[in-house]
């Protein structure tokens, strides 16, 4: 508490100090610095460690040129970006090439905005703040459009047209295993469903069983909707050569690069905060720790989680992609909203917590088998890359 | 009125003009989804946030993506621009819809509704307009579950190529 | 938090709703024309709004509900017109209206 009342005390004397007329804006300003300064340097961070993990997944060292342990590569990295030549395309539509990076940065990180970091930390106070968070989320396909078609390439048409169809389809999944815990909490306020959570471990939603499910089926959308592996077909560096990034190099680039991990990071609070309780600490002996930390904690965990599948998983074919999203994802999703409703109705208790677990367990169990009964594993035909190599 | 719907209104005012008059198709598109961004805001200014957050993902989440798809699909590489300028077409098609906004603003300025109520002090609460959704309002809810599957389905009937209509038609064996 | 005037409001949503109307008389393509019905389907949600915002009754939700139900049937509206036009491309080869009746034979 003492850390969240310093921070509200410096705002209120800085805004307090201002001429009349620029204190909206100053306040405004002072809640959105810290975030942003925040997550700009977690993604410098990130994108280091990122690298060192996957160097060592691979059994490798990773960077370790610049500074000790390599520690400054996101600063030469982000030289390098800065000092690139920026090439548009001659055929390109300017002033929309121009705009996507930009509108997908907005987009991640409005979506920043609603967060909770702390009890009295929130920089937007919406009662509707997830329908804010999943709205702007949207926005983020149309700046994915932008990016392919203003560039007139064929490779980024194509990736940005995956990438949309991948969103679309995973959309859905990720709004309707998010509304288990709006019903539970009773609320669409972000502050008030983390707030529904205090106490210790045992009252965060993930240990209850259509918690659990619901923040599984969360993660495998979130890893999607924000084009990770293994959901990364659209910019598969393989087929697409980048997708819809194909024709920005330089600063944009970068700017595209820091918009995946800024929605990445959002998703990721997000997650910590319907699922994993928010700024609350697991145990309630350990307040004493700033809430903000606690989540940063949870996101960081999260975000590792995240490296670790990307070291590990393959890329799924498109047709997988889709059919995993519609024949599992979304029948999953729709079981576990009709769990949720009978631990509601039961009281909240141990026989609504059993009735849950065993309605999930059991469509969990009927949707593996029907998924891989169903007669489709026979031989793949290819239209154009059929040849010799394949013939036999 | 205060300044800050002025410029959302002139925003979306303008981007529907050019939504509705720009050459290159993907522009227009575009165009209409700042308008619908600007009118989400119209709608927060009302203080009804919730029907503004909805609007923005209906409309820009999906029914942009949704014209998006479609033009890519029906364009055919050639027909993205217009080529064929007809003045009488545009004179007789705009005095039409100028006409009408000549006869809506008069009508508006004139009738008593504008003048007898200032600004009620209410905010939308999304509680309330959840309860009235599940009570009051609950069949017309229940119908309109039914319209957006039966739309769903129909919509993929319809767009699906011919060869795979799943549909066949039956052999006739006993005539 | 002051919000606009009802005249304001409406005189707003008159003016999109004319907009809207002079693409679908004016544009000669099926998915725009279905782009200015959108518009003036948006018009008339922001009377809903405006004129509950405007009414004294306090504790009544009927505008935003009706603005909701309104975006519902809207959307499926886009789904299933944009699922007409592509069928109708794959028919004429033309999504233009004015080149539909010499083929329909």
């Amino acid at each position: 508490m003492w850390f969240e009342d310093l921070l509200i005390q410096i705002k209120s004397v800085l805004v307090l100090n201002a001429p009349e007329g620029l204190r909206p804006i100053l306040s405004a300003m002072l809640s959105a610095t810290p975030i942003l300064s925040a997550f700009g340097g977690l993604f410098a961070a990130v994108t280091l460690l990122e690298r060192k993990m996957l160097g060592r997944i691979q059994n490798r060292y990773g960077p370790n040129r610049v500074g000790p342990f390599g520690i400054f590569q996101p600063v030469a990295d982000g030289i390098k970006m800065l000092t690139k030549e920026d090439i548009v395309p001659k055929t390109a539509d300017h002033s929309i090439h121009f705009l996507a990076p930009l509108l997908l940065l907005l987009t991640a990180m409005l979506g920043l905005s609603v967060i909770p970091y702390g009890e009295k930390l929130v920089a937007i106070r919406f009662e509707a703040g997830i329908v804010f968070f999943f709205a702007v989320g949207g926005a983020a396909e149309l700046a994915v459009f932008m990016a392919g078609w203003a560039s007139r390439n064929k490779y980024a048409l194509l990736g940005s047209l995956r990438a949309i169809a991948q969103m679309v389809s995973y959309e859905i999944p990720l709004i309707l295993s998010s509304v288990c815990v709006l019903m539970a909490a009773g609320t669409l306020s972000l502050d008030e469903v983390a707030k529904s959570q205090s106490g210790s471990m045992l009252s965060w939603y993930i240990m209850t069983p259509w918690g659990l499910m619901g923040c599984v089926l969360f993660l495998i959308a979130t890893l999607a909707e924000v084009n990770r592996s293994p959901f990364d077909i659209p910019e598969a560096e393989s087929e697409l050569i980048a997708g819809h990034m194909t024709e920005y190099s330089g600063f944009k680039y970068a700017v595209f690069f820091l918009a995946e991990f800024v929605a990445m990071f959002a998703m990721c609070a997000l997650t910590a905060t319907l699922f994993l309780g928010g700024y609350h600490p697991p145990l309630p002996i350990l307040a004493f720790i700033p809430g903000p930390f606690w989540l940063f904690a949870k996101l960081m965990v999260l975000v590792l989680l995240f490296i670790w599948i990307r070291g590990t998983m393959p890329r799924l074919r498109a047709d997988q992609l889709m059919e995993f999203a519609w024949k599992f994802m979304l029948p999953m999703a729709v079981i576990n909203l009709i769990s949720t409703g009978c631990w509601i109705a039961l009281g909240r208790g141990s026989l609504g917590w059993g009735l849950s677990a065993l309605i999930n367990l059991a469509a969990y169990g009927a949707l593996s088998r029907w998924l891989s009964s169903r007669p489709n594993q026979q031989k793949r035909t290819y239209r154009f890359a059929e040849g010799p190599m394949h013939a036999a | 009125m205060t300044t800050v719907f002025c410029i959302t209104a002139l925003t979306t005012l303008a981007s529907a003009v050019a939504a509705m008059s720009l050459r290159n198709l993907v522009h227009c598109v575009l165009c209409l989804t700042v308008s619908f961004i600007g009118m989400a805001m119209v709608y927060l200014q009302l203080s009804s946030q919730f029907v503004g957050f909805a609007q923005v993902m209906v409309y820009v989440g999906a029914v942009a993506i949704l014209m998006i798809f479609a033009l890519l699909m029906t364009r055919g590489g050639q027909e993205l621009f217009m080529r064929e300028w007809r003045p009488m077409h545009w004179l007789v098609g705009g005095l039409v819809s100028l006409a009408l906004l000549a006869v809506l603003v008069g009508s508006i300025l004139q009738s008593p509704v504008i003048q007898n109520t200032g600004p009620v002090d209410k905010v939308e609460r999304v509680k309330d307009l959840g309860q009235s959704l599940v009570y009051e309002y609950l069949l017309p809810l229940e119908a309109l579950a039914l319209l957006l599957t039966v739309a769903l389905i129909g919509a993929a009937l319809i767009a699906l190529p011919p060869k795979q209509y799943p549909i066949k038609p039956q052999p006739r064996e006993n005539s | 938090m002051n919000s606009p005037s009802l005249a304001a409001c409406l005189i707003f949503s008159a003016c999109l709703f004319c907009t809207g109307l002079a693409g679908v008389l004016l544009r000669r393509n099926l998915i725009l024309i279905l782009a200015g019905i959108e518009l003036m389907l948006n018009a008339a949600n922001i009377n809903f709004v405006a004129f509950w915002r405007h009414h004294p009754a306090s504790d009544d939700v009927a505008g935003p509900v009706m603005v909701l139900f309104a975006l519902a049937i809207a959307a499926a509206e886009a789904a299933v017109g944009l699922a007409l036009v592509i069928s109708i491309f794959r028919h004429y080869k033309s999504t233009n209206p004015e080149t539909m009746e010499d083929k329909s034979s």
